[in-house]
């Protein structure tokens, strides 16, 4: 089917920003350094860079280059882009998980850009002075638990911002975006980053210099390089993060004429983001959380609630301690900052969307802007609504994670062996500003197929104990057993034993509730959590009733994360019915 | 900071930013091509 096409890009500079922006996300402020944590520290840069050139680069020129190839025959989704690439009907089907997966991430990934702008407003009301770190940790417990309208407010406004956006067209709505989003991104995470690597011990509260969080991040471990974990870590982080096996590269190089680049664009934006992720990204949160609360307490943050966690639950509070003003400023910087990450993403994740409705059922901009608008509302309602009982982490894994590499690797195996490698070179270098170096041809061939394939195989296992809720289980079996409640129970009292600031009165049944425990600011942030576990733990170890809530709390979470699943299984048969209708109405008007 | 983390950071730091920059540069030193291109803002020069 011919576009309708009138949108394109205003101008190069502005298609490498945009598509920078499409790259640069929360993960790079909020997953990297933890995975980097996780997995070997410093060394851990060394799988994640062999990855980056392996597997990320290969595949940002095999996305650009198919992109511009199925852009020129007139398609800017990828059903029909891969389908131009090979007649067979599979590769029709396969490109409807470059629309599935952008319209089922947008609808939990707008909820999480809504926090952030959400936070920029409270961080300017200054909600935060004055608060306690569990306030501040009650305050994001309370708000995703919908406790107040204002969440889903602040979710309609940012739905509303980003059809807006998309409404206005390539040019002159995402263009402009990344053109203001990027450089203050960039602005914002410089300022933060200063602010966190000069911290010193002693100065507003902190208890160590901001470089003993660097230099427990970037101290390398190399025992780990071996570990095959490290390398899946490494691998999945370069997935995330360079927005691979979307399908929003190819929308945006699908309006890239055949003779202009795309071999720089590719590394232009591939390395800005990896610019953004390893050295703005490496120097905040760690560096911040570690100068305040210690190398123990922040991991304890982290095995508490990852990146996110710590983003949204102990850095607002960790900022007021620089002063009222300059903790207003860091807020608005952090949350900006992330905002401006999430908006210029879940732009890019818009367009394939638009493309596919603009070109194959001859849709106006504005018309399908709303109906992306419309449908990430309705996709997206169960992850606000159902938050805690794990729908928003269901259509993460199985949307943001597992068909990313299921799609990369179908669309690289098109590319190398049926596209075939010789005409597949002859797309990259078409119009090519650099050389690329020739290695390339045969990585793309060998290497990264193998690599994406290692990927998936080694998913698997992962993907089985999804399916059968093995962590719900576990939890389940947990609070059935006594026996392993009370092993876990004596390892917590021995483990709050060794802390300087703990007192056995704090544990003692005149303190009741945990309002008290709140307000008391005279232990450490990990003591307190150990607190608060040990009496969780007591809890369920004397109340009955109250271990048989836990139960069927879990029990609920599984079903919902069915029902979750079979949501998005009719998602993406939906999809794949319209692609069908779309090829039927195409087969009709050729004959 | 420790030397071995010291190095780490200082040597992949500068060589992504360097990477990041050189490449960068590149797109906005390359000449435009001849019209008719992909960018509408060079539609009017």
């Amino acid at each position: 089917m011919a576009s309708n096409d009138s949108s394109g890009w205003g101008s190069r500079v502005g298609l490498v920003l945009a598509m920078a922006g499409n790259a640069v996300g929360l993960g790079n402020f909020l997953r990297f350094p933890v995975q980097a944590i996780q997995n070997g520290g410093g060394a851990f840069i060394i799988p994640y860079l062999v990855c980056f050139l392996l597997m990320g680069i290969p595949l940002l020129f095999v996305e650009w280059s198919i992109g511009r190839f199925g852009g020129n025959k007139g398609h800017h989704s990828t059903p029909f882009i891969l389908d131009s690439m090979d007649k067979r009907a599979l590769w029709k089907y396969v490109g409807v998980f470059g629309i599935f997966t952008n319209l089922a991430v947008a609808a939990y990934y707008c909820y999480l850009e809504s926090w952030t702008l959400s936070y920029v407003w409270h961080s300017i009301a200054d909600s935060f002075g004055g608060q306690t770190q569990p306030e501040v940790a009650n305050f994001f417990g309370n708000y995703v638990s919908l406790g107040t309208i204002e969440p889903i407010i602040f979710w309609i406004l940012c739905l509303l911002l980003n059809t807006w956006i998309l409404s206005r067209g390539l040019s002159g709505g995402v263009e402009k975006a990344a053109k203001i989003g990027m450089p203050l991104l960039l602005i914002f995470g410089a300022f933060l980053a200063f602010k966190a690597v000069t911290l010193q011990a002693g100065e507003n509260g902190a208890l160590h210099d901001g470089t003993l969080g660097l230099n427990f991040l970037w101290t390398p471990d190399y025992s780990t390089i071996w570990d095959a974990k490290v390398w899946l870590a490494a691998a999945g982080q370069i997935f995330f993060t360079l927005s691979i096996g979307m399908g929003s590269i190819q929308c945006y190089s699908s309006y890239v004429k055949r003779k202009d680049d795309i071999a720089l664009n590719a590394m232009s934006a591939g390395w800005m983001n990896g610019f953004v992720e390893i050295v703005l990204g490496s120097a905040i949160i760690i560096p911040i959380a570690v100068g305040y609360l210690g190398i123990d307490g922040m991991k304890q943050l982290l095995s508490e609630g990852g990146g996110l966690g710590l983003g949204f639950k102990t850095l607002p509070y960790l900022f007021e301690q620089w002063g009222s003003l300059l903790g207003v400023i860091a807020g608005v910087a952090w949350f900006g900052l992330l905002f401006f990450a999430g908006v210029t993403s879940s732009l890019a994740m818009g367009t394939p969307v638009m493309g596919f409705l603009k070109d194959e059922f001859n849709w106006k901009e504005k018309n399908a802007a709303w109906a992306f608008g419309l449908a990430v509302f309705l996709l997206g309602l169960p992850t606000v609504l159902f938050f805690n009982n794990g729908v928003f982490d269901e259509y993460d894994y199985w949307a943001g994670t597992v068909s990313l590499v299921v799609f990369a690797l179908f669309e690289i195996i098109l590319f190398a062996w049926i596209f075939g490698m010789k005409a597949g070179w002859d797309e990259i270098n078409q119009g090519a500003d650099i050389k690329v170096p020739v290695i390339f041809k045969y990585v793309i061939k060998y290497v990264t197929p193998l690599l994406l394939g290692w990927v998936f195989i080694n998913s698997i296992p992962d993907i089985v104990s999804t399916l059968n809720h093995d962590k719900s289980k576990e939890k389940i079996a947990f609070y059935e057993n006594a026996g392993e409640m009370k092993k876990k129970s004596e390892e917590q009292q021995k483990l709050l034993l060794k802390k300087s600031d703990f007192k056995q009165e704090y544990l003692n049944n005149s303190i009741t509730s945990d309002e008290k425990l709140d307000k008391n600011k005279l232990i450490s942030f990990p003591t307190y959590l150990l607190i608060k576990k040990e009496r969780e733990l007591s809890k369920i170890i004397t109340d009955n009733t109250y271990r048989m809530s836990k139960i069927e709390s879990e029990n609920n979470t599984m079903l919902f994360k069915n029902v979750s699943r079979i949501f998005l299984l009719l998602l993406w048969l939906g999809i794949a019915y319209l692609v069908y209708l779309a090829s039927r109405k195409l087969n009709l008007k050729k004959s | 900071m420790s030397a071995e983390g010291l190095t780490m950071m200082l040597a992949t730091e500068i060589t992504v930013t360097l990477i990041t920059a050189f490449f960068f540069f590149k797109i906005l030193r390359t000449p435009k091509k001849q019209e008719p291109d992909s960018f509408s803002k060079n539609d009017s020069e």
